[in-house]
């Protein structure tokens, strides 16, 4: 778009240019700040679309581009396929399209850094910089690439959700790795064998298959961020190739946001990074559930005896689990909560850092049902008001509320922050039957004295308890 | 235009810190937001590929560019406008009327 400028513009355009992505940067810097509070968020995430308006509009001066028949073609194709994902994706399938997204962009990353290395007649104009910059962007970008697309398979069920492994895959990988590394520092060396660069391409596809693999399916989440912040890594790459200043900085940005929300959510679990990429949690736990001694009972209740003890407490806490999600039971949960503040009762929503399908996720899913945001209370806001909670209805939610995790220093789960709702003068679990969550072990909350089971699907038991609602 | 690599890499340092503090204390209630907002602007990469396939050369080399084009717009686009669908649904009890 330059060849429509005058001389006296052209002079001073790479300056402009460079001063323009600044502006952007100052964008995204500002967006991702705004996007840490829940009333900002909104206006955080436009400003970051603004950043990126800027970016992609400048670039577009640029005197290097000469031609636009592709540059408009792929913005078009791209952007109405990405515009039909965002309107039509269900809300319970977020998991799913973040990581589709992600390994879109890290693909994207690798393909860059690709395109500029076939664009260039002669692969001896580029220095060692240069070419290191290539390597590790495809390999990041292809790990990221297949990496998110084995992320995606096992939410969506097409891939075995358990940790597929065996004993040295994790050595396998790690060689793999350290291996990857030498044959990108070879191709700095010599870039004249294009072998070498197939050799690369190739064994990063396989690392980001092998290593997504062994980890199990509801350690996706974090997984995904993960794969979240390498894409960034691989964009700040592309920028290294490409010595644009706004790839490095955005892709850096992403990076290091991206690493420590990893580290949030591992927290949020009780795991290291480590654990959770080398654990294969799934696999180890997924032994028999522990019976335990035969004599424990449980007691059940009823739809129309649920009723009752809601509709006539003074207090109610509804813990949302995965199971909830799953029953696409939210919009229920939220006819049932409004009927009973209507007769006074007092509702809250504890929701566990974990609970949903990743981190957060059950608040967008709440969200949706139109739960206002400031009655969803986080796990250090919601425990000490157990005590003062008449009724506790746990749906669809099992090793979050395990007491184990407090009393059993042997358990897998022990040291994991929990909702203390056995606090409460009364729990209910809304559950399918009694067997065991995802870490594999009893749950003693179903047998204590103050819990009643409800058992069944979690969106029909929800109706049921509705309906229950109006008699009362 | 020759760059400095040490200059490069001094960006990257700086940006990457910036990125850690900025992320620190972002309550629970808004990793899913988050995550799909980031991932949006890990979409830049979009500028490079703009850059690579719309500059003289290979032929090879600017349709990879294109493919590259296409990947990025669609994990941008995307990326903003489901984020945005999330937060749009977080509403205070006060806005409830």
């Amino acid at each position: 778009m330059s060849a429509f400028l005058p001389e006296t513009i052209l002079n001073w355009l790479p300056d402009a240019i460079q001063l323009f992505y600044l502006v952007a940067t100052g964008f995204f810097i500002r967006g991702v700040k705004l996007l840490n509070s829940p009333g900002t968020a909104r206006k955080g995430n436009q400003f970051a679309a603004i950043g990126m308006l800027i970016g992609v509009l400048v670039t577009l001066f640029d005197q290097d581009i000469v031609e636009f028949e592709l540059i408009i073609g792929g913005i078009i194709i791209g952007g109405l396929i990405g515009l039909l994902f965002a309107k039509k994706v269900q809300m319970t399938a977020m998991p799913e399209l973040v990581a589709v997204f992600n390994g879109f962009g890290g693909s994207a990353s690798a393909l860059v850094a690709w395109g500029e290395l076939a664009r260039n007649p002669d692969i001896l104009s580029f220095d060692t910089t240069g070419l290191v910059s290539i390597g590790l962007s495809v390999f990041i970008g292809a790990l990221t690439f297949t990496g998110s697309f084995i992320a995606f398979g096992k939410l969506s069920g097409f891939i075995s959700g358990n940790a597929i492994t065996f004993p040295g895959l994790n050595v396998i990988n790690i060689g793999a790795m350290i291996a990857t590394l030498g044959l990108i520092g070879y191709f700095a060396y010599d870039p004249t064998n294009p072998t070498l660069f197939w050799v690369i391409l190739g064994i990063s596809l396989l690392i980001g298959v092998t290593s997504v693999i062994p980890i199990g399916g509801a350690d996706m989440p974090v997984v995904i961020s993960l794969l979240n912040s390498y894409s960034g890594v691989a964009a700040a790459m592309a920028g290294f190739v490409l010595q644009n200043n706004l790839l490095i900085v955005s892709g850096a940005l992403v990076g290091a946001a991206g690493l420590i929300l990893t580290n949030i959510m591992c927290k949020a679990m009780n795991r290291s990074l480590v654990n959770v990429i080398f654990g294969s949690f799934g696999a180890a736990a997924g032994g028999p559930g522990t019976s335990g001694d035969g004599d424990k009972t449980v007691r059940e209740t009823s739809a129309e005896d649920l009723a009752i003890q809601v509709a006539y407490a003074s207090k109610v806490v509804i813990v949302p689990g995965y199971g909830l999600a799953v029953a696409q039971a939210q919009h229920i949960v939220k006819e049932v909560a409004t009927k009973l503040e209507s007769r006074g009762v007092q509702v809250k929503y504890g929701i566990h850092p974990v609970a949903g399908r990743m981190p957060g996720h059950m608040n967008v899913l709440l969200a949706e049902a139109d739960v206002p945001y400031d009655l969803l209370k986080d796990m250090d806001e919601i425990n000490p008001e157990f005590t003062s909670t008449d009724v506790v209805l746990i749906i669809g939610a099992n090793d979050v509320v395990n007491p184990l995790a407090k009393t059993d220093p042997t358990g897998p789960i022990y040291g994991m922050p929990i909702l203390n709702v056995d606090e409460a003068k009364r729990t209910i679990v809304f559950k399918r039957s009694l067997s065991v969550g995802y870490a594999g072990i009893d749950n003693p909350l179903f047998y204590a004295e103050k819990n009643q089971m409800f058992f069944g699907d979690a969106k029909k038991s929800l109706q049921a308890l509705n309906e229950a609602l109006n008699e009362v | 235009m020759e760059v400095d690599l040490t200059l490069l890499m001094f960006i990257f340092a700086l940006a990457s810190f910036i990125g850690f503090e900025l992320i620190s204390k972002v309550p629970p209630t808004l990793h899913t937001p988050l995550m799909s907002g980031a991932n949006a602007i890990s979409g830049i990469t979009l500028v490079g590929a703009l850059i690579v396939a719309g500059s003289l050369g290979n032929p090879l080399g600017k349709w990879i560019g294109f493919a590259a084009i296409i990947l990025a717009t669609i994990n941008v686009v995307g990326g903003f406008l489901v984020t945005d669908r999330m937060l749009e649904m977080f509403k205070k009890k006060e806005d409830e009327k």
